[in-house]
């Protein structure tokens, strides 16, 4: 399992300097060290984390927005009325709940199509795996700078270790 | 009936006030109509258009004030898209930025789908904004009393909300003539 401040770390050695989002127990582990780094702005709703990466990217930041994937639902319409056709790339950090039907049943539907929705809004997306985790980032990067658009790394659990139990 | 007794001035009109009050500050203008009278009215590079993502402008203006402290950002919206996006009010409240000026121009109506009430005659959005806490907070219908309160908003620490009471005229406006990439790529180097 990684460390959630060799994660954090890492994501800043590639550039990231903006970071916002809603929490989800998956991610508890980077926020918390976001937090301690001074480097997390929270959001209120996913749509408003997105609208804030746009806004921030725009001024000079490069922004990552953490979310649950319960959330890609709520920010969808901005992502692809504001970040897709605008070209404002950000890292989207997406923990995947629901992934293999092992989850509560709010979670089931969305664990089961997310990877569908992210292809059809044309958002490139990956599973970060701890044994390719750097080429995992340096994927995530390039394909920001190329693309300019948002670009999805989904988390599972167990991945990334959580510091906050 | 709309709109709120003694309001005569225009949206258009409004926004020409306000306008003429800016230099080179970042403005974020909210999706519909808004986004097309700006754009006639005054264009400039340091002007964000948005076509799409109601209710996101302030979220839009937050990243770029918190990402540039040294700028006062305007952020031009309407009564639908606060309402949209209210949980912001909270959010902006909570963080306090000094250079966040939020300017709601208030008709009561979804303009832009033709004219559907909205729920702002009965909700106070600049109570909202009151009670979340921005720094200053201002309503306003004539346009001597938005000029001057504009002003003081320019020249205080935020940050402030004011919600200036407009007519439902839409004025007789083209699309924004500029592609959405082009838009970003203007506004980022005009506020470099």
């Amino acid at each position: 399992m990684v460390e959630s401040d060799d994660f954090v770390q890492a994501l800043q050695d590639i550039g990231f300097d903006f970071f916002t989002g809603v929490p989800d127990s998956i991610l508890g582990g980077i926020i918390a060290t976001l937090m301690e780094r001074r480097l997390y702005t929270p959001a209120v709703r996913e749509d408003e984390a997105v609208g804030m990466a746009a806004g921030a990217f725009m001024a000079g930041k490069v922004p990552a927005v953490l979310m649950q994937n319960s959330g890609l639902g709520t920010s969808l319409n901005a992502l692809i009325s504001l970040n897709v056709i605008y070209q404002q790339p950000c890292l989207l950090l997406i923990s995947w709940r629901g992934f293999q039907g092992k989850d509560a049943p709010e979670h089931l539907v969305m664990g089961d199509s997310m990877t569908q929705i992210l292809d059809a809004a044309r958002i490139p997306h990956r599973t970060l795996s701890e044994q390719s985790l750097i080429e995992d980032l340096k994927w995530t990067a390039q394909t920001f700078m190329k693309q300019r658009i948002p670009v999805a790394l989904l988390l599972k659990k167990g991945i990334v270790k959580g510091n906050h139990p | 009936m709309r709109p709120e007794e003694g309001t005569i001035q225009s949206r258009a009109r409004a926004m020409a006030a306000v306008l003429e009050l800016l230099t080179d500050q970042p403005v974020i203008i909210c999706n519909g109509f808004p986004s097309r009278e700006a754009y006639k009215i005054a264009d400039r590079p340091t002007h964000f258009y948005m076509i799409g993502s109601m209710g996101v402008a302030p979220s839009i203006g937050l990243g770029v004030a918190l990402a540039k402290p040294d700028k006062k950002v305007v952020i031009l919206d309407g009564d639908g898209n606060v309402l949209m996006g209210m949980g912001t009010l909270a959010t902006v409240a909570a963080l306090q930025p000094k250079n966040f000026i939020h300017v709601v121009f208030d008709n009561e109506v979804y303009g832009s789908t033709g004219n559907q009430p909205t729920i702002s005659r009965l909700v106070r959005l600049e109570q909202m904004a009151k009670a979340a806490g921005y720094a200053n907070v201002e309503r306003v219908i004539e346009r001597e009393d938005l000029v001057y309160e504009f002003k003081d908003m320019l020249k205080k620490d935020g940050p402030s909300f004011l919600l200036v009471k407009v007519t439902e005229q839409a004025e007789d406006v083209d699309r924004v003539m500029l592609e959405p990439p082009e838009i970003t790529r203007r506004f980022m180097k005009a506020i470099e």
